[in-house]
């Protein structure tokens, strides 16, 4: 087991400069973590010195005997559905905001969608806590490596990045604590959105045109099939988006529609070679008000028709 | 090897050595003015910063050797963002860093056979610009605060003076880059070396920028810069130029 090195100790032996951090060997700010302070990387526990795990199997979070081992987890807060969508010049993501414990509600207004860096973004469908783990250090990954080498990593050199953090929690993956994320990123060397998805072991795998994860996913990508056009321009793809998000929350329990009562719209974010750009709530109240007030002549959303043109 | 070497003796011995090292090289510059905080070295090197980024509103400027002050750029950028990652991104200050600098640099003057040649400056760009902060970092972990500009290396006390004389507060971007240039030319009796876009970093710490504030200045719009220096016209020189992003490195 690696020794810990803290701030300020005179232990350090190796650095030029002794006391304080080894020089960093990498850029990569979730691999000096993983040395440094291993507890800190999203899922994981300080591992007790009684009960070491098998060899190699660094991600296990509980100690065998430990409270909560091999039984089920607590009930804890699980955030849901996520689209995206290709759009002319960029991408769409998009996230409802309902978060749930078992069958409550125990939260309205969750933010899944993040500002990875500059020119992507992410959403997380899971465990709420940990997916907000991930956004965070994956921001800081991101803009370390930005500011240790002097240049940002490439759009797949993020999603590979990515997939090694999300490969990295699978330990707490078995256990329960489960979270997935879809990453999209405005590819500045060929001037289009792409979208990356992942499993609990990682990936990345890319999609095309329209993607979606999370409880509702199934019932968003059935809208998306049905609305989602080639080159859409951004408000159209946006539009579809609030109505994918809509069709999940009709019909899974798990994501919420539109609040319009509270003012609690989805999350939308666009990202094209202006950066990335969140819309604001009087943005997405005007998306979401015109795609409610359709549906009340029409619940079910816009029609396709039967044969393709 | 003499059998025994008084302390102060083989202080001084280091602190001369290291001195004259850091005397050696080229001067570097720190100046205050109204959108922010200006940074500026002569540099011919397109690719070996002395001038960069440590965290949101805090960045790090050297002089001496680069690769000592190079390998404690990165470590400082770590430890900002490790501190910003445990606790909140407004827990990393300039303060907290460059104490942690002193430290480093104290520590390895002391134990280590060859002390370290730099000298270093972080500085903080506050919300307005009464909060913001200059440190200098000596070669012996000495840390001064210091108010409005700094200079350090070369011959430091020379460009420091030269920068009183012309530091004024809220001073407009084209300002302060004239009054740092024509400091920078001080020590040189007379004969102004080449202060063309290619031979010069500069850097600034834009208070108004959201989120990062560290920016870049090269290229094109180091050119436009230097002309209005020059002219002392004062265009809009805080407008961002069509195309450019947040991406410090970009030109």
């Amino acid at each position: 087991m690696r020794e810990r090195i803290r701030v300020g100790s005179d232990l350090d032996g190796s650095g030029r400069f002794p006391g304080g951090f080894t020089a960093p060997r990498t850029s990569s700010f979730a691999d000096f973590l993983a040395s440094y302070a291993p507890d800190l990387l999203p899922g994981r526990m300080a591992p007790r010195a009684a009960h070491t795990p098998a060899a190699g199997a660094e991600g296990l979070p509980w100690a065998p005997g430990a409270p909560g081992a091999g039984g089920v987890p607590p009930e804890l807060p699980h955030a849901t559905t996520i689209v995206t969508a290709v759009c002319e010049g960029g991408v769409i993501i998009a996230g409802d905001r309902r978060a749930t414990a078992g069958n409550m509600i125990s939260k309205r207004d969750v933010d899944k969608v993040f500002r990875s860096d500059e020119f992507s973004a992410m959403g997380i469908a899971g465990v709420a806590s940990i997916g907000l783990e991930f956004a965070r250090l994956f921001q800081v990954e991101l803009e370390h490596y930005e500011k240790m080498e002097g240049r940002s990593l490439s759009l797949e050199g993020k999603a590979n990045r990515l997939a090694t953090m999300v490969r990295g929690n699978i330990g707490a993956a078995m256990q329960g604590l489960a979270v997935v994320p879809l990453f999209v990123g405005y590819d500045e060397d060929t001037g289009i959105g792409r979208m990356f998805s992942y499993d609990v072991a990682g990936g990345p795998y890319e999609e095309h045109r329209f993607h979606s994860i999370g409880s509702g996913s199934l019932f968003a990508r059935g809208a998306l099939k049905k609305l989602y056009r080639d080159n859409m321009p951004v408000r159209d793809a946006v539009t579809a988006c609030v109505q994918a998000l809509y069709d999940a929350a009709d019909d899974d329990s798990a994501t919420g529609g539109p609040d319009l009562t509270r003012s609690i719209f989805p999350v939308i974010a666009v990202v094209t070679a202006d950066g990335f750009s969140k819309l604001s709530d009087a943005e997405a109240q005007e998306y979401a008000t015109a795609v409610v007030n359709e549906r009340m002549s029409s619940p079910d959303g816009p029609s396709a028709p039967v044969n393709a043109p | 090897m003499p059998f025994y070497v008084s302390p102060e003796q083989v202080m001084k011995d280091k602190a001369d050595y290291a001195q004259k090292g850091i005397a050696r090289g080229r001067s570097g510059v720190v100046i205050q003015y109204a959108g922010g905080i200006l940074f500026v070295a002569p540099n011919a090197s397109r690719a070996l910063h002395k001038i960069s980024e440590i965290y949101d509103r805090i960045a790090f400027a050297a002089v001496g050797r680069y690769n000592e002050y190079e390998s404690l750029r990165k470590l400082g950028v770590t430890y900002a963002d490790i501190t910003g990652y445990q606790f909140d991104r407004r827990d990393v200050t300039a303060r907290g860093i460059a104490n942690w600098y002193a430290q480093q640099l104290g520590t390895a003057f002391i134990e280590s056979s060859k002390p370290p040649e730099i000298e270093i400056i972080v500085a903080e760009a506050g919300e307005t610009a009464d909060n913001d902060q200059i440190y200098r970092i000596r070669f012996d972990g000495s840390v001064t605060d210091e108010h409005g500009f700094a200079a350090m290396g070369g011959q430091a006390d020379q460009v420091a003076t030269a920068l009183k004389e012309r530091f004024s507060d809220a001073m407009s971007l084209t300002e302060a880059l004239a009054a740092a240039l024509a400091a920078l030319a001080a020590p040189g009796n007379g004969e102004r070396p080449d202060m063309s876009a290619s031979q010069l970093e500069v850097a600034v710490l834009d208070r108004d920028r959201p989120h990062r504030t560290f920016r870049r200045i090269q290229g094109t719009r180091l050119e436009e810069l230097l002309g209005q220096t020059s002219t002392g016209t004062t265009a809009s020189e805080s407008q961002p130029e069509p195309g450019t992003s947040a991406n410090p490195d970009e030109e």
